[in-house]
């Protein structure tokens, strides 16, 4: 089966017409991506699907949100939890544009700090981390320079 | 160099260059007075937490060059009470001073007030994160007696797990191709993301609870106290005050010119009979602390270069 046709089958499962479908998010992260997102309050159809069988990665999760064209800041927001993810913008049941997810080298507002002392956790301001290694991911507050592994971060929301 | 409207929060903002440029102009600060340098200046001193050393030397160093000191060392008595936020305490202080020194227990903070005030801001310590301008003196006072910051055998012994001046001076040492001897029970080491950091850059680090199985090795012998308020739990600090008590006996043991440093308070980590020793450093230490913080303070107010 040609590449084209696996993801017209998968799309296919709750096919949108117009919108933003978010693929092969790690099984275990749909949740957080539909978190970091926001999509909880969103008033467009959301469709959060995990444990899907995927080729590539054995499990898989997707979501999709109908009439709604994620921009980039918002795509890479995901790279946290998601750094594989395709992002694909849907128009008229056909993919338009492919957004490859792209871990920005600042996250802003995504983390909350796992430091129970951090300034960020006792006054209304925004978290900012800086990307110290990619793979495995680790990130230094901005405020306390707590160093946090993949393991230690917690999502705001 | 201009560090002109600078701020000093964290060590890790500070290349090799910036530290000895800092240390030149602490060294030129202590030879020559200068009465009148910051007449009209005002600093303002936000202490949320008790100092002693940290608050007295910089509002001497403040007054010997001719500048002026608000502030608070007890924020009971303030608006905080009330639930004011640092941003806001920040916003409002820098409309009353050219300058503004914070200490705080929550950490950083001092990088949320340098954020919040278009002035510059110094930090004196934000909770186990950063002390700078302690890393400063201690760098300073160490250049000071070995004429050299390279190359040392330099012992950190204590709370290594808690105490945030041991960190930065790792960190800030690292510049200088030291050979580091960490010394701790194995409950207060060292935490592994400074070890690893340290490593990636070369450095060599030997980990040991015995202070006497490496003193021979030492030039620097940095003691800290096992610091009670950092503990979560009051039954672990019980476990682990006392656990070092360096007295003269120890003078058999090292190099004749090991000195020994010591950021003060003390509790009973050294014993009174090692300061009449040549191995004591740590009261000149605690002078130290006046030259790089008048440096400092001129430095970013940019009345020197």
């Amino acid at each position: 089966m040609s590449k084209s046709k696996s993801i017209n089958k998968e799309l296919s499962v709750a096919a949108i017409k117009e919108g933003t479908v978010i693929d092969h998010i790690p099984a275990d992260a749909s949740f957080k991506v539909a978190a970091i997102l926001k999509l909880r309050k969103d008033p467009n159809m959301v469709s959060i699907a995990t444990n899907l069988n995927s080729k590539s990665l054995g499990k898989k999760g997707i979501v999709k949100v109908s009439n709604k064209n994620l921009t980039e800041e918002e795509v890479n927001k995901i790279a946290v939890v998601a750094p594989n993810a395709t992002v694909n913008i849907i128009k008229d049941y056909k993919v338009k544009e492919k957004i490859k997810v792209n871990l920005q080298k600042v996250i802003e507002n995504v983390i909350r700090c796992s430091n129970p002392v951090c300034i960020t956790n006792h006054e209304s301001i925004s978290t900012i981390f800086n990307v110290e290694k990619e793979n495995p991911l680790q990130v230094r507050c901005h405020y306390c320079e707590r160093v946090m592994g993949k393991e230690d971060i917690k999502l705001i929301g | 160099m201009n560090f002109k409207n600078h701020d000093i929060i964290s060590i890790y903002d500070f290349s090799k260059e910036d530290i000895l440029y800092i240390l030149k102009t602490a060294k030129k600060m202590e030879k020559r007075s200068n009465p009148s340098l910051l007449k009209n200046n005002i600093m303002a001193t936000l202490f949320f937490e008790p100092s002693t050393r940290t608050r007295l030397s910089f509002i001497a160093a403040m007054e010997q060059l001719g500048g002026k000191v608000t502030g608070f060392a007890n924020s009971k008595i303030t608006s905080i009470k009330k639930g004011e936020t640092l941003w806001d305490t920040a916003k409002m202080v820098e409309q009353y001073a050219d300058l503004i020194v914070i200490r705080h227990h929550l950490e950083g903070s001092a990088r949320l007030a340098a954020e919040a005030s278009s002035k510059p801001v110094i930090n004196g310590g934000d909770g186990s994160n950063q002390h700078p301008t302690q890393t400063l003196l201690d760098l300073y006072t160490i250049q000071k007696s070995k004429d050299t910051l390279n190359n040392l055998h330099v012992g950190i012994l204590g709370d290594l797990k808690y105490g945030r001046t041991v960190h930065s001076l790792a960190i800030a040492l690292s510049h200088f191709n030291p050979i580091f001897y960490f010394i701790s029970p194995d409950a207060l080491k060292m935490p592994r993301n400074y070890i690893t950091e340290l490593r990636e850059k070369g450095i060599r680090i030997y980990e040991t609870p015995n202070l006497l199985s490496v003193s021979k090795k030492l030039d620097i012998l940095y003691v800290t106290r096992i610091q009670q308020e950092r503990f979560p739990d009051p039954l672990e600090y019980e476990k682990y005050k006392g656990v070092y008590r360096l007295d003269s006996s120890l003078t058999k043991y090292v190099k004749k010119d090991l000195k020994i440093m010591h950021p003060l308070p003390r509790i009973d980590e050294i014993d009174k009979s090692l300061d009449n020793t040549p191995h004591a450093l740590y009261f000149e230490q605690a002078a130290n602390g006046i030259p790089v913080r008048k440096a400092l303070i001129s430095l970013v107010l940019g009345k020197i270069r």
